[in-house]
Parts: C-alpha cells; sequence; structure tokens
C-alpha cells in the first residue's frame, strides 16, 4: 500500500504542475502582453507600462510562473487588478457558495440514486425498473442550466415557494439553504439519472454472482442476500463514479452559479474574463483543477482500500 | 422495448439532423429578419413556435440552431477520434513503455480540467465563439477516445490472431492500423454517438454562458439564455429550443444503446 500511495502521490502531483504550467502558458505567455491584453485596445501606453511592472511582467516567464506558485503554495494568489483586493480574499468568500453548493448536490444526487438504483435492480423488469430507467434516461439528456430555468418558471415565479436567484449569505443558515436548493436540485438532476443507472447495473452484475446463489443455498431470502452481500460489492463501482461526477459538479456549477445569481466561483471567473482580470481567472482555474485532481487522487485511495487487487494492477 | 430502442432515437436524431440540412436552403421565416411588432406571440398557425422578444420566429431559429449544435459537436468528435483513437493505439502497441505512460499522464491531465473550465481559458485567450466551442469540447474528447482505443486493444493483444500477425512479420503499426482497428470500430461507434450526445449538451452550456457561437447566429444554447429574462412573460421562448436539446440527446443516448446492443452481442448476453 506505501508503494502505491507514493505512486498515486507523484502522478498526483505531476499533474497539478503539468497543468499549473499549462495554465500559465495559456494565460500569460499566448496572449503576449497581459498587460496589453488585460487593459484593452484602448489603453495608454504609459498605463500598460505600470500595470506590466506591477504585474512583474518584465521579468522573464520561468521567472513568473516560479512567482506565482511559490506565492499560491503560501496561500498568496496575488492581487485582482478589478477588485484591488487579494486574489484568495475573493476566493475565499466565493467558495462559501460554491462548495456547499456543489456538496449539497452531490449528497442530493446521492440520496436519490441510490435507493431508486437499488429498487430498480431489485424489481428487475417490473414496472418500477422500466419507470426509473425511462426517467433516467431523460434524466441525462435535461441540460441543467434549462432544468433549472424550468424550475425558477414553476418554483419561484408560478408558486413563488423559491426567490429566482441570489444569495443572502450564510447569517441566516436556513435562509442560505433555500437559496441553494432550486440550484443544488438542477445540479443534481442529471448526476443522479447516471449514478442511478451505474448502482442498478453493478448490483445486477453482483446478483449473477456465485456468492449469491450461496448465500441463498444457505437460506437467506433475495432481500437479505442483496443487503448483506450485493450491495456492498456494487457499491465499489458507485464510489468511481461518484468522484467523476464531482468534477462534472464543479464544471456545472459554473454554469448554474450564473443562472441563479449566486456569488460563487464561477461567477467570478466569468466576471475575470469580461474584466479581463487574468489574475483571477488563473487562480480559479488553478484551484478547480486542484479541486478536481485531488478528489480523484482521494477516490483512487479509496477504491485501492476497498479492493486491495487494485493496488498492484495498473 | 429492447428493439424500438435504436430506430425510436434514430427517429428522434434524425427529426434534427435533417432539420437542420434543410435550414441550410429554407427556413419557415428568415432567422435574422426582425418584427419586433410581432414580439413574444404564442405559438400560433403563422408562428409555430411563437416569435421570441425581437419578434423572431422561433421555428426557424431551432432549425437553425439545430445545424450548429450537430456541427460543433459532430466536429468535436472528429478532434476526439482523430487525436485519440492513434493515441490509443500507439499506447497499447508501446504497452509499458514510456510511450504509454506518457499517452496516460496526458489523459490524467486533460481529465483534470472540467470540460467547461478549458473553454473558458480559450475563450479568455482567443475570445468566444464557435470555432473555440470545437477546440474545448474536442480536447477533452481526445483522452476519451484514447483511453477506449488503449483498453480494448490491450485486451486484443492477447488474442492468437495477432500472435499469428506477429508470427507472419507484420510490425505492431501495421497490426494496429490492420487488425486491431476493424475489431474496435464498432466499440468506437457507440462511443463516438455517446460522445456526440455530450458534445450537443456541451455546446449548449458554452452557448449559454456566452462561450459559443455569437450572434446572430442562432443557437439552442444563446435561445435559452435570452429567453431566461422573459421566463415570467412568455415561457414558450424558453421551452422550445431546450425541448429541441433534451429530445435530441435523448434520441442520439437511446441511438448508443440500441447500436450497442445490435454490435456487441456479447454485451447484450452479459446483461440478460
Amino acid at each position: 500500500m506505501a508503494r502505491y500511495l507514493a505512486l498515486r502521490l507523484a502522478i498526483l502531483a505531476g499533474t497539478l504542475f503539468a497543468a499549473s504550467v499549462v495554465i500559465f502558458l495559456a494565460l500569460e505567455v499566448i496572449p503576449g502582453d497581459a498587460a496589453a491584453f488585460m487593459l484593452g485596445l484602448n489603453a495608454q501606453p504609459d498605463t500598460v507600462a505600470a500595470l506590466r511592472a506591477e504585474l512583474g511582467l518584465d521579468q522573464p516567464a520561468l521567472w513568473r510562473y516560479l512567482g506565482w506558485i511559490g506565492g499560491a503554495l503560501q496561500g498568496d494568489f496575488g492581487l485582482s487588478y478589478t477588485y484591488k483586493v487579494p486574489v484568495a480574499e475573493l476566493i475565499g468568500d466565493r467558495l462559501w457558495v460554491s462548495l456547499p453548493l456543489t456538496l449539497y448536490a452531490l449528497a442530493l444526487s446521492t440520496a436519490i440514486a441510490l435507493p431508486v438504483g437499488i429498487l430498480a435492480a431489485a424489481r428487475r423488469g417490473g414496472p418500477a425498473d422500466i419507470t426509473v430507467m425511462g426517467a433516467t434516461q431523460l434524466g441525462i439528456a435535461v441540460p441543467n442550466f434549462w432544468f433549472a430555468m424550468m424550475l425558477v418558471a414553476l418554483f419561484a415565479i408560478s408558486l413563488r415557494w423559491f426567490s429566482a436567484g441570489g444569495f443572502p449569505g450564510w447569517a441566516d443558515p436556513l435562509a442560505a439553504l433555500k437559496a441553494l436548493t432550486l440550484p443544488a436540485v438542477a445540479l443534481a438532476l442529471p448526476q443522479a439519472s447516471i449514478l442511478a443507472r451505474v448502482m442498478r447495473s453493478a448490483l445486477i452484475e453482483c446478483l449473477g454472482e456465485d456468492y449469491i446463489r450461496t448465500a441463498r443455498a444457505k437460506g437467506l431470502t433475495r432481500g437479505q442476500a442483496l443487503r448483506r452481500h450485493a450491495l456492498r460489492n456494487a457499491l465499489i463501482p458507485v464510489l468511481t463514479i461518484l468522484g467523476m461526477q464531482f468534477s462534472f459538479l464543479i464544471a456545472g456549477a459554473i454554469i448554474i452559479e450564473n443562472v441563479f445569481f449566486l456569488p460563487g466561483l464561477g461567477r467570478l471567473v466569468f466576471q475575470g474574463i469580461t474584466q479581463r482580470d487574468l489574475m483571477v481567472v488563473k487562480n480559479v482555474a488553478l484551484l478547480l483543477v486542484f479541486a478536481v485532481t485531488l478528489v480523484t487522487f482521494l477516490v483512487d485511495l479509496a477504491y485501492a482500500a476497498a479492493d486491495p487487487r487494485l493496488r498492484t494492477r495498473r | 422495448m429492447k428493439a424500438l430502442t435504436l430506430p425510436l432515437g434514430a427517429l428522434l436524431a434524425g427529426v434534427f439532423v435533417v432539420a437542420a440540412l434543410v435550414s441550410l436552403v429554407w427556413t419557415p421565416w428568415d432567422v435574422t429578419a426582425l418584427a419586433v411588432r410581432d414580439k413574444l406571440q404564442g405559438p400560433s398557425l403563422a408562428h409555430w413556435f411563437g416569435t421570441d422578444q425581437l419578434g423572431r420566429d422561433i421555428l426557424s431559429m431551432v432549425m437553425a440552431g439545430a445545424r450548429i449544435s450537430i456541427s460543433v459537436a459532430v466536429v468535436a468528435v472528429g478532434v476526439g477520434m482523430v487525436f485519440g483513437v492513434p493515441l490509443g493505439l500507439l499506447a497499447a502497441a508501446r504497452r509499458g513503455t514510456w510511450v504509454d505512460e506518457l499517452v496516460m499522464r496526458f489523459n490524467d491531465l486533460v481529465f483534470a480540467f472540467p470540460a467547461l473550465l478549458v473553454a473558458i481559458l480559450i475563450t479568455a485567450v482567443f475570445g468566444p465563439g464557435a470555432l473555440n466551442a470545437i477546440l474545448a469540447i474536442g480536447i477533452f474528447n481526445i483522452p476519451v477516445f484514447a483511453r477506449l482505443t488503449r483498453g480494448a486493444a490491450l485486451s486484443l493483444w492477447q488474442r492468437e490472431f495477432l500472435m499469428a500477425a506477429r508470427v507472419a512479420g507484420k510490425g505492431p503499426l501495421r497490426i494496429s492500423a490492420e487488425h486491431i482497428l476493424p475489431n474496435i470500430a464498432a466499440l468506437l461507434i457507440v462511443q463516438g454517438t455517446i460522445q456526440f450526445s455530450l458534445g450537443i449538451l456541451a455546446e449548449a452550456g458554452l452557448a449559454y454562458v456566452g462561450l459559443g457561437a455569437q450572434p446572430p447566429t442562432p443557437s439552442w444554447g444563446r435561445m435559452l439564455a435570452d429567453a431566461q429574462t422573459l421566463i415570467a412573460l412568455a415561457p414558450h421562448v424558453a421551452l422550445f429550443p431546450g425541448l429541441a436539446i433534451v429530445l435530441t440527446v435523448l434520441g442520439l443516448n437511446l441511438m448508443g444503446d440500441g447500436l450497442r446492443d445490435a454490435l456487441d452481442p456479447r454485451l447484450k448476453e452479459r446483461r440478460r
């Protein structure tokens, strides 16, 4: 396990390093002069020169890259050009919207998908199974932002149960959760559809194994065999998909935050682009990649802990 | 039920492909003609899907929107296949070497970027547009096909008929092209259909946040973005482009499932 852990850690570090180089090259080298890019076409030459000095663009690229990563490792992401505050502060504020939203959606998706998938597998071929398969097929096809708009039309505009957008802050936790509910539902639905199908097929696969026949032969009912033996094994592939969904949820949250005007990382990155604030875009991108890579890494570890065979096989 | 999947999927997806093709030569109304006097009409005989906030015919815009959605997704799948499949074949042919390792690490790298983030970075540098949407979705498709191809090719390399080909003196690259590729073609077609549907969803998402095709080119995502502020006033403006996306993606997914069953009888057996 130690050897496996070391290998995975090395891959994690390598991926993060390569990703940071890609982000740096894409945003600071390819556009040419980042200062001119950020200020637009009508900028005065002396303003550009001042910003260039402020951003340290007169230094060589390698030096700038090392400065950026060195600072980021210590939690210093530089100064936002448009907001004139540390990017770390901006990210810190926005994280309190994006992270709860992602976790809320993940919890919803899991809470819906697992029982539904188990039900479909247990009642395979029956009306419940057919309904689940049809509904999930539709759920996968629905774009989450359109679903979000339909939710707003129904629950915010017609029924007036929820507000159509905005975020009141965490001073009142219940109001905050309420504001995140429609966005979380919109994010969770397509993911829940995928997860329910994975749960169903993994469980069906496990129910066909020899050890289930043995369990039944020693006198367990179908339900007991399913709960005690099949379910546990079927959860392993489900775990992998859950990890992958984190990446989709983060990407989805970027869009959904824009539908509901939530002040999260997604809106921050879009504002960063329209205001050409490369400092913001660069660091939020790095943070999102870090989050996705870290979750992949943790899922790999959990997977290896659950299934020792994976530690040796590549 | 199972037998209906493929024809039903092909029918749904086919309707939109035909609509896209027809829109090249004819749409019920001109999609660029503004008629503000007729704005936000509900569905009628003259405008089957109603009109939008500028009085444009929504049916015509949905048809023209199909064109951009479908072409972006098709080209993005093409990019993924053209680069991903050879990479996967190469990795499998040189399995265990640094080439294989390099391809796999490249996959990890691309998977570390959520597709939308790639699009955002590309847009930050080059500005928004349909071409950049293709690039963003296409880049994400490369590791999908590379991984799939490598996995399938690796298991084929263990088979006797490949051993025979090697004994006959064929090199690894020739074997990959002549024996492995035809054997994984079915798998690639099925995955291509699935990536096609994901591409439609991704293009719609990008266009919705303003990173896709730019106005006046009609696109489904763009139409939904415009419709959002009007949703209390005229919900039908948001309804039809959304339904177009759902039905196209649903059709492609059903087609993918149906094709998998039709092309790979082994999978069918296992699932029973």
